[in-house]
């Protein structure tokens, strides 16, 4: 059969089973839309930029667990996807990126709205596709989802000619098999590997684990969950590892990092074996490399043989999936007890339990993230922008299923919060809880409506400290108190929220909070609410930049 | 150890591929000394030997992010196995009437070919490992060197041994060659990235 190349392209998706996708259109990709209304089970998502789609993906792909498709035309619209491709980088997030080009003929030579998107992208992609025929339509978007969806997963673009839509090529249905010689599925390891790892943690005496995102990619929390039961290991989480270990287990002893819990960084500090699965030893989770607890042996499971070894040496380094590895140490790790280690961080955490929230009756973070999970029963999905807002969500929200925390942490994209939610909503039923800056969220309030047309239950929850206050704590604290551009004006969110035909509520008080969440809760479809907090407040803990973990300070006083 | 390491890698034959090696090295701050593009045994791959600046810690990095680009079939660090290395280096050498023999002399100490003569020039062919090239570079500056260019390395495994991709197989066969390939672990203390 000859079907052109948009046709192709849209008979991939819907093998794929992509039953919805976000994009915009443009001059070059015409060919495709044209098509589009023969297509209805592929439902596309006209959003009101291109960097919302991408994010919109990407939120998509976190909740359900599927890879996230978004669509651009040339120039313009490629580039403004440029930030949420990055953002899917940085976090190990699997989406499949399409823009369109001008035709062949007019490719390097300038012609109007011409990005060399893939030459753009090299970095900020797993792999990226130039397709020239559409022959290689078929073949190139397969190979597309495999490459995005396996190994450490992330974005892959394709990009494709105007021409190359209207083209004819056969369709002999889609490609079943990928050769790619060069990408190996890496996922079972290997059996010295795991025999040396069971050793060192049958060995330990103050044992610790450090969950990360490979935990809730792989599919592994199940297996995390005996792990640290059979061995009695302490679990403590990455930023984005949050949600792969239930905040409610006995082991569980938060997440470390810059503002991670003040016992999470102790007990990091202090272990004697430290098990990373599926982490990569950021900065922003280990402090100051050179003085991240010098003595400790360090086991690392990750899928990626680069990132083992790139920041610390590894004394025990097993490349494999998550999961997969799991399933092999298990056997091999002996039942054992450390009560004293456990009695030693529960000690600290008794003595430091981060948390911050006091009786009064303003609104601060803290307080409003415990309001929010004492509403939703612990149970909402939860997105977040950057700053402090996002700190507060990771220590004060008891997550107990995963893939119920979606952030951005690598990139740290301020307005993620408005079009991930929305993409994360297309993938769930229930409301998600959508917890915004005031600064992130005027970065992409122009998603309203999308979010309004599609009539999606989003509960934009807007931090309104009137500052960018992430910025603001750090001009205080490190910076001798001179607050530059962080007093951010803002319109009335309330009114914005009603000029896009959406409910907008307020708050001040906690009795007022309290009130609005649950008339929130209430609605069937999205609303926006300005919840009015102390300005000037600090999240605590924090280990300055540059300092190491053991130098996580409790309050300003401490500096 | 700080050194100069020797890498070849197989790449798919495919435009863009130079490109996506040479972002990664220029992102990843890694430094290139040479790097020389060629066929290979294998139509449809190209062979690459780059010579790479820096310690053990950071050529195992260069290798495995290498190889996760996806063009990139194969990779192996030789540095350490007993190779053949060699350059090949045309220099342009000021010479006249008055001292063209001198310049012969070194010429044919050096085994090197003359493969253009003019009045005042001439061209010297020489094929060796870098250290003579280096060699007769200097003894060449004496006269006058006009012009220079040097190809880089390339370089072999001694023996049966070779460092051709593993065949396309099952990936469990071939996730075990990658990591066979990528066997050198860092030893020792590591640089941190902080620092």
């Amino acid at each position: 059969m000859r079907l052109s190349g948009a046709e192709i392209l849209m008979e991939c998706l819907r093998a794929e089973g992509v039953d919805v996708f976000f994009g915009y259109p443009g001059g070059v990709v015409l060919p495709l839309y044209h098509k589009l209304g023969a297509y209805p089970d592929v439902k596309h998502v006209l959003v009101r930029h291109e960097q919302a789609a991408a994010h919109a993906a990407d939120g998509y792909a976190r909740v359900s667990g599927r890879t996230g498709v978004c669509l651009a035309t040339s120039g313009p619209g490629a580039t403004n996807l440029v930030t949420g491709i990055t953002t899917a980088h940085m976090d190990s997030v699997p989406i499949v990126v399409i823009t369109g080009n001008v035709a062949r003929d007019l490719i390097g030579r300038d012609g109007f709205q011409e990005a060399d998107i893939t030459g753009i992208t090299l970095p900020i992609t797993k792999h990226n596709y130039l397709l020239m025929r559409a022959s290689e339509i078929a073949q190139a978007v397969k190979e597309a989802f495999h490459i995005a969806s396996t190994g450490r997963k992330g974005p892959v673009l394709v990009d494709i000619p105007k021409d190359v839509f209207i083209e004819e090529a056969d369709w002999d249905g889609y490609p079943t098999d990928v050769s790619l010689r060069g990408y190996p599925i890496m996922d079972i390891p290997r059996d010295d590997e795991v025999a040396v790892a069971a050793d060192v943690i049958n060995s330990a005496k103050k044992p610790i684990i450090i969950a990360g995102h490979g935990v809730v990619q792989s599919g592994a929390a199940a297996e995390l969950r005996q792990l640290a039961e059979l061995a009695d290991v302490p679990v403590l989480t990455t930023l984005l590892g949050i949600s792969g270990f239930p905040d409610d287990h006995p082991l569980s002893f938060g997440f470390l990092g810059m503002h991670g819990h003040f016992y999470a960084n102790m007990a990091a500090d202090r272990a004697d074996v430290v098990i990373g699965i599926g982490m990569r030893f950021d900065d922003r989770a280990m402090g100051r490399f050179k003085d991240f607890n010098p003595t400790a042996r360090i086991v690392h499971i990750d899928i990626d043989p680069a990132e083992i070894g790139k920041n610390f040496h590894t004394h025990a380094p097993v490349n494999g999936d998550v999961r997969e590895t799991l399933l092999r140490l298990l056997p091999r790790l002996e039942p054992v007890s450390h009560p004293q280690w456990r009695a030693e961080i529960e000690a600290i955490k008794a003595d430091h339990p981060t948390n911050y929230i006091d009786e009064g009756t303003a609104v601060t973070g803290p307080w409003l993230v415990q309001a929010l999970a004492e509403e939703t029963e612990g149970q909402a999905t939860v997105v977040t922008g950057v700053g402090q807002h996002q700190m507060w969500g990771a220590q004060y929200y008891p997550y107990t299923r995963p893939r119920q925390w979606v952030t951005s942490g690598g990139l740290g994209t301020m307005g993620y919060e408005v079009p991930a939610a929305m993409g994360a909503q297309f993938a769930q039923q229930e409301p998600v809880w959508s917890i915004c800056g005031d600064g992130g969220f005027q970065m992409t309030s122009q998603e309203l409506q999308t979010v309004r047309e599609h009539d999606l239950p989003v509960r934009f929850a807007i931090f309104n400290n009137g500052f960018l206050g992430m910025v603001r704590q750090w001009q205080e604290l490190f910076y001798e108190n001179n607050y530059h551009s962080v007093d951010i004006g803002q319109p009335d969110f309330v009114k914005l929220a009603e000029a896009y035909g959406i409910p907008g509520l307020r708050a001040t008080t906690r009795a007022e909070a309290r009130q609005v969440i649950r008339e929130a809760e209430a609605l069937d479809g999205p609303v926006v609410i300005d919840f009015q907090l102390e300005p000037e407040e600090n999240v605590w803990p924090m280990v300055p930049a540059g300092a190491a973990l053991s130098e996580t300070i409790e309050s300003a006083e401490d500096l | 150890m700080a050194s100069r390491n020797t890498i070849v890698a197989h790449v798919e034959d495919r435009p863009g591929v130079l490109a996506r090696v040479a972002s990664l090295f220029r992102r990843r701050g890694f430094n290139i000394e040479s790097l020389t593009v060629g066929q290979c045994e294998e139509p449809g791959l190209s062979r690459m030997t780059i010579v790479v600046d820096g310690d053990d810690h950071q050529v195992d990095q260069v290798c495995r992010q290498l190889f996760k680009l996806i063009d990139v079939v194969s990779i192996f660090d030789i540095t350490y196995e007993p190779m053949v290395d060699r350059e090949l280096a045309l220099i342009k050498v000021s010479a006249t009437n008055f001292n063209r023999r001198e310049v012969l002399d070194v010429v044919e100490m050096f085994r090197a070919d003359v493969v253009d003569v003019h009045s005042d020039s001439l061209i010297v062919q020489i094929l060796g490992d870098e250290g003579k090239v280096n060699a007769a570079l200097g003894m060449f500056q004496q006269f006058g060197v006009l012009e220079m260019v040097r190809t880089g390395r390339v370089a072999m495994r001694r023996g049966v041994e070779t460092s051709k991709p593993p065949p396309v197989s099952d990936s469990q066969q071939a996730a075990a060659a990658v990591r066979a390939m990528l066997g050198r672990r860092p030893e020792g203390v590591l640089p941190f990235a902080s620092d």
